[in-house]
């Protein structure tokens, strides 16, 4: 969002260009931006009329929300991950492992949340250390080393189950209500006698002055250097449509049960990791190195470091992930996580992250998590086979990355 | 005698350059014919149209093999004539034994099922040829580059191969094996194999070849036998051109030393092969150094390795500004105050999906950040300096790099390391494959550089250039200093004469 914003505003020498050259600019330079969340729509448009709008629903909509945060969250770090050329095939096995070693923490232990956290997120950077010293340092390729540990977890998990089903209702009921609400519960309600969420309302209108604040920073900063900026009437213009849209995205949650602490994390996550991927030293060196990675060597860029700070990121995400999904599902099962890693890197590559590296945007890999949680939620809801779920699954991925090799190739 | 091969003014353009303006080349039958000329004088080009890389339409001329006129489309077209041709970087697959290298794509096949024994058979037969003896089930990989190039040879030989190639075959070869090598060709001299054989060389040259062939700027200067050649004659015709007005020479003041580099050596990385061999030199404020030789002769090798980058450094220090300092990493070296622009832009220097602002920031943004946050204003504002200070030619800071022009490419490439804030700026080509406009904005660049006290160092293999641009020039052969020149005494005769491996006598005029 942050970079793409600051692209298509360079570029157009304004003062006389009319609203539909600024339009079409726009769309022209995030056209694969444009092709998903299009397709997206598309998806949701053919579930709605195949589940007589039953998909359409406000509860349909927030629990798909719900549904999508494990996913989200990983492919938020696989996004950088496939940036700089590398892959994880262990986040699945990881995740699976994190949420076990949550559950067990407050079961066998009987630890609080709070420690039980942060000792999983202690956990998932570790793991994700041991990748990078053995992708980074010791020059394993990544597919090897996460292939190993995507065998290794899924047999420390059920090792630490005992291959049982830890179920969270053998904890302190205290603590594991608070856990749970990680993965389940809503922001809590002022006003109970409000037919709508009243803390999600203010929540939006808290995020679209955000907004507001935050892109006329960014328009003052620029006036500052002199640069170009929209006219005001555009910028007003566009400060509206963006407005609308995150209204209508709360909209849904607020006449339902409000916002998911879930969803709460996951947009965290998203603006966090959207700053660092286009804001910060380490999120351009990312970049580099997926480019080109002896160029970017030559430009003094540490290679072997940022790739072991980014497996790190990427563990503590896993971890993260792990937590939602024990708290989402009230367990830790010996087959947690399971083919996660493929949705990850499906959800990135949908959202038009290039497998040859450099390329990938942090809000594609969400909205690709979407798309595919989508399918999934979609052919549950239209009781389809889970034969065809697969399948389905399988052609639409094959689809997405076919039509931005097409697109790719023209440009 | 009959010419065995034919090729009657060829001309061959690519995008702003003619490679050749209109050649003609005979070799006769059964004879060393050697091609000789400088780096870029034609000869791969001339080569790539004889075996059909430039296939037949792309390039202007008739090709004549044994008295008949060729359209070749494809390299198998050539191959079907009996051409076969032996590039400097080997094509062996380095996992595979000699015999399936020998045969790949060629195989001897029944029923589309691999005939071993024969392979075999018809592989010991083909090296005892080439006077090799290795087991035809040995690994490529295991073997030396030497024996490597005559299993190339044995190739082209198991395709009946009757005018063969050989392009700077001994570059990367030790003098025995280059010996081994020559004797080899003689041999085959005898069996009635034609050979072409293209060196940088000059005294092998003159010991293997019957007939010469000189090539400059694309055109034949001079088609003779052997006899009539010396070294000088050769170098004389090779470098002969006038060196023109194009280079904005102004009188520079060298100062005092800034860096300066004792008994530098380096080996490849696989630690074989000695690159660069007890090389010592200095770097003054206010001048240009040159960096001239051949290619293959160490140049790129010693910059990279000063920068870290490259190879391992056995011995050697630098001294910058009067202190001894050891460089690390790329990113040592640029703290520095040492930047390395590479003559590989595309490889080593660009991102090319990162636009212009990118690209130029690549090696700063510690500079251009707090805490580890980008100041994007900041940095627009810096790259936009450059791109307008460097001309560069580009429609925004946005355009993604591989969009621009060659020329474009690399003054951006230059920016990014000026906005280092480089002491010493170490330019290896920077002037390969871009237009002569955009040569001449480097070269003023250059100038203006020095006035600014930032010291150049400029490896060039384009003698007028370096000639042109230097204040002082040191030659290089295979790794070691040959020769120091003085701006004032320098001739293309005498770099030449340094890079083709003479030493301490300088050469007679021509």
């Amino acid at each position: 969002m942050l970079k793409d914003d600051m692209k298509e505003k360079e570029d157009i020498h304004m003062e006389n260009t009319s609203l539909w050259e600024i339009i079409a600019h726009s769309i022209r330079k995030n056209i694969r931006q444009y092709t998903m969340i299009f397709a997206l729509l598309e998806i949701w448009l053919v579930f709605s009329i195949l589940t007589g709008f039953i998909f359409l629903t406000p509860r349909n909509l927030s629990n798909l929300f719900v549904q999508t945060a494990t996913t989200a969250i990983l492919a938020i770090g696989m996004v950088l991950i496939i940036v700089t050329g590398n892959i994880d095939l262990s986040v699945g096995s990881v995740m699976g492992f994190c949420g076990a070693v949550a559950a067990i923490l407050m079961i066998r232990a009987g630890w609080s949340p709070l420690p039980t956290v942060l000792v999983t997120l202690l956990v998932g950077l570790l793991i994700g250390a041991w990748h990078g010293f053995w992708i980074a340092y010791q020059k394993v390729p990544a597919f090897i080393v996460t292939l190993a540990s995507y065998l290794a977890f899924r047999g420390a998990i059920i090792g630490i189950t005992g291959g049982q089903t830890q179920g969270l209702e053998m904890a302190p009921e205290a603590a594991a209500n608070s856990f749970k609400a990680i993965g389940q519960a809503y922001l809590p309600k002022i006003n109970e006698s409000l037919p709508f969420h009243d803390t999600s309302l203010y929540l939006m209108i808290a995020s679209v002055v955000a907004y507001w604040l935050f892109e006329m920073k960014v328009r003052r900063d620029r006036q500052k250097y002199g640069f170009h900026v929209l006219p005001m009437k555009y910028q007003l213009l566009k400060m509206f449509v963006i407005s609308l849209v995150i209204a209508a995205f709360y909209g849904i949650m607020i006449i339902y049960l409000g916002v998911p602490y879930s969803v709460i994390l996951v947009m965290t996550l998203a603006l966090l990791f959207t700053f660092i991927s286009g804001n910060t030293v380490f999120g351009r060196h990312l970049y580099a190195i997926g480019g080109n990675a002896e160029a970017s060597r030559l430009s003094g860029i540490n290679i072997a470091r940022n790739v072991r700070i980014l497996y790190m990121l990427m563990g503590l995400l896993t971890a993260i992930a792990g937590i939602v999904y024990t708290a989402r599902l009230n367990a830790a099962t010996t087959s947690a996580g399971q083919n996660a890693e493929l949705d990850a890197i499906a959800s990135a590559v949908i959202g038009g992250t290039s497998l040859m590296g450099g390329e990938g945007t942090i809000v594609g890999g969400v909205i690709g998590a979407l798309v595919m949680s989508s399918l999934d939620n979609g052919m549950s809801l239209m009781n389809l086979d889970i034969t065809f779920q697969y399948i389905v699954k399988g052609l639409i991925l094959l689809l997405a990355v076919w039509v931005d090799v097409k697109t790719r190739r023209k440009s | 005698m009959e010419y065995v091969l034919e090729m009657q003014n060829i001309v061959k353009e690519f995008p702003g350059v003619r490679a050749l303006d209109g050649v003609t080349f005979k070799v006769r039958k059964g004879e060393i014919h050697a091609l000789v000329g400088e780096n870029g004088a034609g000869k791969s080009t001339l080569m790539k149209v004889l075996s059909g890389v430039y296939p037949y339409g792309s390039y202007a001329g008739k090709i004549i093999v044994h008295g008949e006129e060729k359209k070749f489309h494809h390299i198998s077209d050539s191959e079907k004539s009996g051409i076969a041709i032996i590039y400097q970087e080997l094509t062996l697959i380095k996992q595979m034994t000699i015999a399936e290298n020998i045969y790949l794509g060629n195989e001897n096949v029944s029923q589309g099922i691999i005939n071993w024994n024969e392979t075999y058979r018809k592989t010991e037969k083909l090296l005892k040829q080439v006077g090799l003896c290795l087991s035809p089930a040995t690994i490529v990989g295991e073997i030396g580059v030497g024996a490597q190039q005559l299993v190339e040879i044995a190739k082209a030989l198991s395709k009946n191969a009757s005018i063969l190639i050989l392009d700077e075959p001994t570059a990367a070869l030790t003098e025995s094996e280059s010996e081994t090598l020559l004797n080899i060709l003689r041999q085959l001299k005898q069996q009635g194999v034609t050979c072409i054989f293209i060196s940088h060389r000059l005294p092998e040259v003159l010991e293997i070849a019957d007939t010469i062939t000189v090539l400059r700027d694309g055109k034949t200067v001079v088609t003779d036998i052997r006899q009539n050649f010396d070294e000088n004659r050769l170098i004389c015709n090779m470098v002969g051109r006038e060196i023109t007005n194009v280079y904005p020479r102004v009188p520079h003041h060298s100062g005092e030393v800034i860096m300066e580099i004792r008994n530098w050596t380096v080996y490849d990385p696989a630690g074989e092969k000695k690159v660069v061999d007890n090389v010592s030199f200095t770097v003054r404020r206010g001048e240009i150094l040159g960096l001239g030789g051949l290619m293959g002769a160490g140049r790129t090798e010693l910059a990279m390795s000063i920068f870290a980058a490259w190879g391992k450094v056995v011995s050697g220090e630098i001294i910058l500004e009067g202190k001894k300092i050891t460089i690390r990493s790329e990113q040592d070296a640029i703290n520095y105050g040492i930047s390395y622009l590479s003559e590989d832009r595309k490889r080593y220097g660009l991102v090319l999906g990162m636009d212009v602002r990118e690209n130029t920031s690549l090696a700063s943004l510690r500079s251009l950040s707090r805490l580890g946050v980008i100041n994007k204003n900041e940095e627009i504002k810096q790259t936009q300096y450059y791109v307008n200070k460097l001309k560069v030619k580009t429609p925004s800071l946005e355009q993604e790099v591989r969009n621009l022009s060659g020329g474009n490419q690399q003054k951006v490439i230059i920016g990014k390391w000026l906005l280092t804030k480089p002491r010493v700026l170490i330019l290896d080509e920077p002037t390969r494959g871009i237009d002569v406009g955009a040569k001449y904005e480097i070269y003023t660049l250059m100038n203006a550089l020095i006035e600014e006290g930032v010291c150049v160092v400029m490896i060039s293999s384009d003698l007028p250039e370096l000639l042109g641009m230097s204040d002082r020039i040191l030659v290089l052969h295979k790794g070691r200093i040959t020769g120091e020149l003085n701006a004032h005494e320098a001739t293309q005769e005498k770099v030449m004469y340094y890079a083709t491996g003479g030493e301490d006598i300088a050469p007679k005029v021509c």
